[in-house]
């Protein structure tokens, strides 16, 4: 399954592609706010922890088990770069919430690293969010977030978190690393939310 | 954290010097912080600091913890000390405060 988000278009429609203040970049700028985990496959685990208590885990090889899709979409770094086209391979959240019984509203997405970011539930549902282990069809490089990341390519690039090892489902909201931290609570690049009060 | 690094910091604790002398009156990078996590006393300028986007972000050398946080945004510097227990601040000895004798005068 391909599923592409945003205009197709050659290069003159780009700027129609770039949110507010974006620039496009041919590069993939690496972000970091501390060392980058080495996390080995055979120890990996996703966890979706429910606000009850309960959590589900997938092992590596019951990850790669699941449905993947292939998605193109361009993504937003709140540093205001923008990288149009990236290509690639996950499995939707819509599918690992599947079974998933919840009445929460809000995720807070943790990383190995000690990362944390939060989102509101519905916007990693619909097609929007992925788990994803591979980048312009390669396993998913140590610094740009493998084995696996969040992908959530319509919210600034902050809140597709990499290194991802849970998703704790929540019914209040509440900060992340960096929006603890100055940084919008939302992150729609579209609305330009880069900082609170924006 | 029990995992290995594959990069380490790109920066220490000076590149936080700019940010800090919007806020404080005194250069910080020179005062003592201790960690809250494993207690190890450092120079904040010794910091590991990733960083500089979204933010600065200065480690403690003993166990990568979280010591100092900084975003600058457009009219604001956001400032996290919470990993640390307490920051050691140097001063010219007697100037202010308690005197270094007390004349109980007073
Ligand atoms: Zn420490």
């Amino acid at each position: 399954m391909t599923v592409t988000r945003g205009f197709h278009g050659r290069r003159r429609d780009s700027d129609a592609r770039l949110p507010p203040g974006q620039h496009l970049t041919p590069d993939f700028p690496v972000l970091s706010a501390g060392p980058t985990p080495l996390v080995p496959r055979d120890d990996w685990e996703l966890i979706v922890a429910t606000e009850d208590g309960t959590r589900h885990g997938w092992t590596w090889a019951e990850l790669m088990a699941l449905p993947s899709e292939d998605v193109t979409v361009d993504i937003h770094c709140v540093t205001s770069w923008s990288k149009l086209d990236t290509d690639w391979r996950g499995v939707s959240l819509d599918t690992v919430l599947a079974d998933v019984d919840t009445a929460a509203d809000f995720a807070m997405v943790h990383s190995h690293g000690g990362y944390t970011t939060n989102l509101p539930l519905e916007d990693l549902l619909d097609g929007r969010a992925w788990i994803a282990y591979e980048y312009d069809g390669d396993e998913l490089a140590p610094e740009h977030g493998g084995p696996a990341r969040l992908l959530v390519p319509h919210l600034y690039l902050w809140k597709s978190a990499k290194w991802v090892r849970e998703i704790e489902l929540m019914l209040d909201d509440a900060p992340g690393f960096w929006e603890q931290l100055g940084y919008h609570d939302y992150g729609d690049p579209w609305r330009e939310q880069r900082y609170q009060g924006d | 954290m029990n995992n290995e690094s594959a990069a380490d910091a790109a920066f220490d604790g000076n590149v936080m010097a700019g940010p800090l002398s919007e806020v404080f009156a005194v250069d910080i990078t020179t005062a003592q912080g201790r960690c809250r996590g494993c207690g190890t006393t450092s120079v904040i300028a010794t910091l590991r600091v990733y960083g500089p986007d979204p933010g600065l972000v200065g480690r403690c050398p003993g166990c990568d913890d979280v010591l100092v946080r900084i975003v600058r945004t457009p009219d604001a510097v956001w400032l996290d000390l919470a990993g640390l227990t307490s920051l050691r601040v140097a001063v010219p000895a007697g100037v202010a405060g308690v005197p270094a004798s007390s004349g109980g005068d007073a």
